[in-house]
């Protein structure tokens, strides 16, 4: 045999050029396919909307002023075309890989708009209401994702979050029970969420125990000894241990009076307006500072994070223990924040939702923050529409989410990439 | 700095892997330590910089006494490392990698990136090295990489730098500007001790060698020993560098690569459109720099890596879309490059690990029950002939040493007729008493009419073993030349220059290592 490229000097390109994988190409496909589907339903459905006009509520409770009309069917089939398009341009590649997340964000916004003028066609449908709604589901929501990234970016998986909101809860209804004070409650609510995240800690950094499992154990702790406080001691004396004042709105002037969004936005408790800052700093803490960027490492790789000399094991103890008064001031969102008296298992698995908020929104705290929402709003769509009276059942929609979060991890926006050293104990030699 | 080790010791268990050694590094100089793999070297290293802690003796900087708990103390101490597998975070920036331990910050530690990136481009500057702060460190070429290495090091202040087998994922022209960056680092006082097990870096390099056997200090030597004095040293015997081979006798072409192309599942072109024939009766060695595509063309020969284009065909029989099962019964053996993920199961024992690929036929099973008296009888058998030192069959392979392990994977692969044999890599981490070994059975398969494959990024490998040798850069073959080709002309062609190319370029410019 002679030589295959005979003195040919080799094209030398400063990057290589990347070629779709033949496994990004079966996803692509996989995930292009079920958009598609979506978007068809959503297409279907503006097919079927009969009954003219379509009313949106924009203050709430107020019926006579302030409303939205549009044309039901035209304004669905629009949405549901563009819906459409966006799921075709995913499926032949007409974008960037990196935009490709705006095609889905497209199609979700379509899909919705399409669904809301079905179900409210020559009906009102109370829009505050469901933003309203969103963020009130969406706060412990977005505290517990916020708790997870902290954990996780450190290095150790938190799965404990259901435990903490527990936890948060029914401390957060006791202390204001028993003190009347807000502030108590929220900063008792606090520390037994750095309690049970202490939990965590020690066990998985010191002992090294399966994260996964820990976790789940820790949520069953955590289900188990509020269930038997709240037999024994809460519920036989309820009128002084489980009467917990609800924090009261506080309006920010100016902010609050910007037209729809002002009131949802700015007329809250201190407990949203704390969630608020909570995004803002993790971020910043995150990106900017000294200790984000160390958290970072001993997430990514803990061994080179210890041969520059940094504490690999007091850099998670600190980030899970932060991460803590997070997830517990979560927990407190149930009692003191919404619903005003603890019930056994209230939190109802939205320490599960905060985990798959942090995965869908990809480690990123803005990104946890954006999936919380959205899980905020399907939750509260579905009692709007129970409300409104729609032919498909509630749960059925209730569903949803959780379908977009499965296909979402399984790669509608490129490969999910979680913290290299996410779950491994550091162990030195 | 005056760097002082004495008597350090330590133990993993019953196995001592340093035993009480003594060595002195003085200001400026370039200490080479020089050692087979699992000598120690890595051992005595990590106590230096407080990865370890030593069971006993002392270490002494200019005088005094001091004790290295933690990398902080080495680093205070004026220490620095550069580790074999790079302690950088992929997708932090360079300058982040920098900053990591020493963050120079505002108030409430918000992080000055401008102080980091102004450092990174003064450090890259004085020394050449042509570092972009503000590039992920996941995107650089691994000899840039390690020149953030370098920089990290020099940016503590480290008067005694260790570069732990520095050349291992180098190419031969990278090699000679880490040479080169030695030598400046050198003239501005900075000690280096430089981990290897490659002679001929340490004679181009070292001012003194020490070199360690089983956790000794066995000799020092000048760099003007011979390449066999130092081995021999190194091994505790006289060993051959040179294989005993006669010239090939190369029948028909076996195996036929055409229009081979894989796409890497980070959608790369791994493979670029190969064409390769190997003849019965001949070595062909695939030479490049790691990561070039030769692991992902053994793969793809062997089904284990889907292929996006191309043919692969065996004695004119088309093994494209062919599973691996049916590769190996076409009569293709493996030694996969990375053994202990893909060469056996380390739990298993030596018996069972030996008919891996053997059990489901006769004599060694009936597809339904194990014929144990048989295997063993093999194993004993496999022993014997390729002198694989273990208490007994029934031992786990994981009691074994890197190069029995080694030949374990090279004897269960011979055991069967083949038309060819693919090994990667097959001397890597294997001590040289083990490859002397390895090579002579390749040699002897060749001998025997198989056409053999090799993978090695060892440019010493492919001069003993290969009858002809295609040098590949950027999953393209750049080239099929002779054996004898000069070493230079290799290196030049790793790097993508052309045959003819690499030839003028080699006459004009020969490098350090060419020279020896």
């Amino acid at each position: 045999m002679t030589d295959t490229t005979p003195d040919a000097v080799p094209a030398a390109p400063a990057k290589p050029q990347v070629i779709e994988a033949p496994a990004d190409r079966t996803r692509r496909l996989r995930v292009g396919g079920v958009m598609l589907v979506f978007a068809l339903i959503g297409l279907a459905l503006a097919a079927v909307t009969k009954g003219g006009k379509a009313t949106f509520q924009l203050v709430s409770g107020d019926l006579e002023n302030n409303l939205l009309g549009v044309p039901a069917q035209p304004v669905a089939i629009v949405l549901g075309i563009l819906g459409v398009g966006a799921a075709v341009a995913y499926v032949l590649r007409q974008v960037p890989q990196r935009y490709a997340g705006w095609l889905a964000a497209v199609l979700g916004v379509a899909f919705i708009g399409a669904f809301l003028c079905w179900a409210a066609a020559g009906k009102t449908f109370p829009l505050a209401n469901q933003f309203q709604g969103t963020l009130n589901f969406a706060t412990p929501l977005i505290l517990g994702a916020l708790a997870g990234v902290l954990c996780e970016r450190a290095g150790v998986i938190n799965i404990a979050i259901e435990g903490q909101f527990l936890v948060g809860a029914f401390t957060a209804a006791l202390v204001s029970s028993t003190t009347n004070s807000a502030t108590a409650a929220l900063i008792a609510a606090a520390a037994s969420g750095v309690l049970m995240a202490a939990l965590l800690a020690v066990f998985s950094i010191k002992y090294l125990v399966n994260q996964v499992v820990l976790g789940v154990v820790l949520v069953v702790f955590a289900t188990g000894i509020t269930g038997f406080l709240f037999d024994q001691f809460m519920q036989p004396d309820a009128e002084k241990l489980n009467t917990p004042n609800v924090l009261s709105a506080v309006k920010i002037p100016g902010l609050a009076d910007i037209p729809f969004i002002g009131p949802i936005l700015f007329n809250q408790t201190i407990l949203v307006y704390l969630t608020y800052l909570a995004v803002a700093v993790v971020t910043f803490v995150l990106f900017q500072t000294r200790w984000g960027l160390r958290i970072r490492a001993v997430g990514e790789h803990p061994k080179a994070a210890d041969t520059v000399g940094i504490k690999v094991k007091r850099i998670r103890y600190s980030a899970v223990l932060t991460a803590g008064v997070l997830a517990g001031l979560g927990g407190a969102f149930f009692t003191v924040g919404y619903a005003g008296s603890f019930a056994k298992e209230m939190t109802a698995g939205n320490g599960f939702i905060a985990l798959a908020a942090l995965i869908m929104g990809r480690w990123h705290p803005i990104g946890a923050t954006v999936a919380a929402l959205f899980f905020g709003f399907a939750t509260q769509l579905q009692s709007q529409l129970q409300i409104i009276q729609t032919p498909i059942p509630g749960e059925l929609l209730l569903m949803a989410p959780y379908l977009a979060t499965i296909i979402a991890v399984a790669g509608l926006v490129g490969r999910v990439r979680a913290p290299k050293a996410d779950g491994e104990p550091y162990v030195t030699e | 700095m005056h760097l002082e080790l004495s008597g350090l010791t330590k133990s993993f268990g019953s196995l001592v892997a340093n035993d009480h050694i003594d060595l002195v590094i003085e200001p400026g100089e370039i200490h080479c330590l020089l050692g087979e793999n699992g000598a120690g070297k890595s051992t005595l290293m990590n106590m230096l910089y407080g990865l370890l802690q030593p069971d006993s003796g002392e270490i002494v900087i200019d005088g005094e006494k001091v004790q290295i708990t933690s990398p902080s103390d080495a680093i205070k101490h004026g220490i620095g490392m550069v580790h074999q597998h790079f302690m950088l975070v992929p997708v932090f920036t360079v300058a982040e990698n920098i900053m990591l331990g020493r963050e120079n910050t505002w108030a409430a530690g918000v992080l000055d990136r401008k102080k980091a990136h102004a450092l990174v481009t003064e450090l890259s500057d004085r020394y050449g090295f042509e570092v972009d702060p503000e590039a992920l460190v996941e995107d650089i070429p691994v000899g840039v990489q390690q020149r953030v290495e370098i920089i990290k090091a020099l940016t503590n202040d480290a008067r005694v730098l260790i570069l732990d087998e520095p050349t291992a994922v180098l190419t031969p022209a990278e090699i000679d500007e880490l040479i080169g960056v030695m030598r400046r680092l050198k003239e501005n006082g900075t000690s280096i001790v430089f981990i290897t097990h490659k002679l001929k870096e340490v004679k181009a390099i070292a001012d003194k060698i020490t070199v360690i056997r089983r956790g000794k200090v066995v000799g020092q030597a000048e760099p003007s020993a011979s390449e066999e004095e130092l081995a021999e040293l190194m091994v505790g015997r006289a060993v051959d560098l040179v294989v005993d081979k006669d010239p090939a006798d190369p029948q028909d072409a076996v195996l036929r690569v055409e229009g081979l192309t894989v796409i890497d599942e980070r959608g790369f072109t791994a493979v670029d459109d190969v064409d390769l024939e190997v003849r019965a009766g001949e070595i062909l060695a695939v030479a490049g720099v790691q990561g070039n595509g030769q692991t992902e063309l053994a793969e793809a020969l062997l089904g284990l890596t889907p292929i996006a284009a191309g043919t692969i065909s065996l004695d004119g029989r088309d093994l494209t879309g062919r599973t691996t099962r049916q590769r190996l019964d076409a009569g293709i053996g493996y030694v996969p490059e990375d053994r202990w993920h893909d060469g056996f199961v380390e739990s298993f024992s030596v018996a069972e690990n030996l008919v891996l690929d053997l059990f489901r036929k006769p004599p060694f099973g009936n597809g339904l029950t194990l014929h144990t008296d048989e295997i063993e009888k093999n194993a004993e058998a496999r022993v014997e002939e390729f002198d694989i030192r273990t208490q007994g069959v029934d031992d786990p392979l994981s009691s074994l040493s890197g190069g029995n392990q080694q030949k374990v994977v090279l004897a269960r692969e011979l055991s069967r007729p083949l038309k060819l044999l693919v090994a990667s890599q097959p001397t890597r981490g294997v001590d040289v008493g083990s490859i002397e070994f390895l090579h002579q059975r390749i040699v002897k398969e060749r001998d025997n009419g198989t056409a053999v494959l090799i993978v090695s990024t060892e440019l010493d490998e492919i001069a003993a073993l290969a009858d002809r040798v295609a040098v590949m850069y950027r999953g393209k073959v750049v080239g099929v030349v002779p054996a004898d080709t000069p070493r230079d002309e290799l290196g030049l062609m790793m790097a993508g220059a052309s045959k003819s190319e690499a030839h003028d370029v080699a006459i004009e410019n020969p490098t350090t290592l060419g020279t020896i």
